[in-house]
């Protein structure tokens, strides 16, 4: 037996071992660059504000309980951007249903969405990669 | 002139008298900036959007003032749309050719003293289906564009058969996020069905061909950031007269959109031959109010 057999036993066994590793770590890349849970949840915090402020909008969100809305969309952001968040809400549909959204009204939220990112730092590639994967929900909330 | 006056004096009354109210609640570019031709889009293509920035509660609209300066040509177009709804855009465009170099030769060759091509044009989009940042398949519309000349003589003289006409068009457009080193990437195609000579200053139809034909055209653009696109477009063109080859057009424009009222366009365009003079290249720049 040449000396080398061992080594190469070894090197084998580790590079089997790492295809064996059970799950590969989550991508939360997104989660990582928006700042973690802390920097979405400031955002959220600003898009809040900018709510209030936006005629287009605030009725739709007049009696809202601000405290608990800003922990479920804060989690409900964290978990899109792959964060360890799991978003505790109401679904969607039913969540949105009888609001009868107009176009107006979900252009008006995105555009405040990206103003609160902006003021935030959030880098213009970052926010294209949270707005890529939030439009999915388009159809749940206006009900379509 | 009249037209282009009457534009910059009501545009430079929007930008003066701006006051705090947006022009609408779409989001900033996805009214593209306006074609020659009036219609929102490119600078030589329309696109599937709807002008200004109405969105499905909200009416808005433009005026834009372009200039187009080739070898041997310059064309300056006056253009107004209004937008209700993004369901209807309506527009109307005052192109004018200067002739500048083939002034002389027209004189020499056809005994013609023109120095300028006039046309109107009068458009309609309609938004079919879809929007173009929230659908997956996109934004479609289906547009008309009616043509007049209001100067025929050179265009007769080389062959057109017609002072105007009428393309229809088909477009889709999709913006997709994060496409391209993250940054946002709009894609755009359309179908145009007409006979118009070069865009219709040198009239419509000709000895070679007096049938609408189908026209591929396509941009595509890249989002810097919500304030700049870059991109580049195509028009694929007729070539319906014998005294003159015409080729397709293509572009290469940069938008500036510092705010929903204001658009600023530069763009190097390639026109091709245009009766006779050739390699008609040079540069566009258009500036957009919208309310």
């Amino acid at each position: 037996m040449t000396p080398i057999r061992p080594w190469l036993l070894i090197l084998i066994l580790a590079v089997t071992a790492g295809c064996q590793t059970p799950v590969a770590a989550p991508d939360d890349t997104l989660y990582q660059d928006l700042g973690a849970r802390s920097g979405i949840a400031d955002v959220v915090e600003e898009l809040l504000y900018l709510i209030v402020d936006d005629d287009r909008i605030n009725r739709q969100f007049r009696g809202l309980d601000v405290v608990s809305f800003h922990r479920h969309l804060t989690d409900q952001l964290c978990q899109l951007a792959g964060g360890p968040c799991t978003y505790s809400g109401r679904a969607m549909r039913p969540l949105h249903a009888e609001m009868a959204i107009t176009d107006t009204e979900f252009n008006a939220l995105t555009e405040n969405l990206v103003l609160a990112m902006e003021r935030n730092g959030i880098a213009t590639g970052v926010q294209n990669r949270l707005l890529a994967r939030l439009i999915a929900l388009y159809p749940e909330v206006r009900n379509l | 002139m009249t037209a282009f006056r009457l534009v910059l004096a009501c545009l430079t009354l929007l930008l003066s008298t701006a006051g705090q109210a947006s022009p609408g609640s779409r989001l900033w570019a996805t009214g593209g900036v306006t074609t020659i031709d009036g219609s929102a889009g490119g600078g030589l293509v329309p696109w599937a959007l709807l002008s200004g920035y109405a969105s499905d509660r909200e009416w808005g609209g433009t005026l834009a003032l372009s200039r187009l300066e080739s070898d041997d040509y310059s064309l300056d177009v006056a253009a107004a749309s209004f937008n209700w709804r993004n369901r209807l855009e309506l527009s109307i465009g005052r192109q004018t050719l200067d002739l500048d170099s083939l002034v002389f030769a027209l004189k020499e060759d056809f005994g013609l003293e023109q120095d300028q091509l006039r046309q109107d044009i009068v458009g309609a989009k309609l938004r079919l289906w879809g929007d173009v940042l929230y659908s997956p398949l996109g934004q479609w519309s289906l547009g008309l564009q009616h043509k007049r000349n209001r100067t025929f003589l050179v265009p007769e003289a080389i062959g057109a058969r017609d002072d105007q006409g009428t393309d229809v068009y088909l477009s889709a457009s999709k913006l997709l996020f994060a496409a391209v080193l993250d940054r946002n990437l709009l894609l755009n195609a359309t179908v145009r069905a007409t006979r118009a000579n070069q865009g219709g200053l040198l009239g419509f139809g000709g000895d070679r061909n007096n049938d609408h034909e189908l026209m591929a055209e396509a941009s595509v653009g890249v989002f810097l950031n919500r304030h700049w696109l870059v991109g580049l477009e195509y028009r694929q063109k007729p070539d319906n007269l014998t005294f003159a080859d015409e080729q397709d057009w293509w572009d290469l424009f940069l938008a500036w959109v510092p705010d929903r009222r204001l658009a600023v366009t530069a763009a190097w365009v390639d026109l091709g031959d245009i009766a006779g003079l050739q390699h008609q290249q040079g540069a566009y720049v258009s500036l957009q109010v919208s309310f």
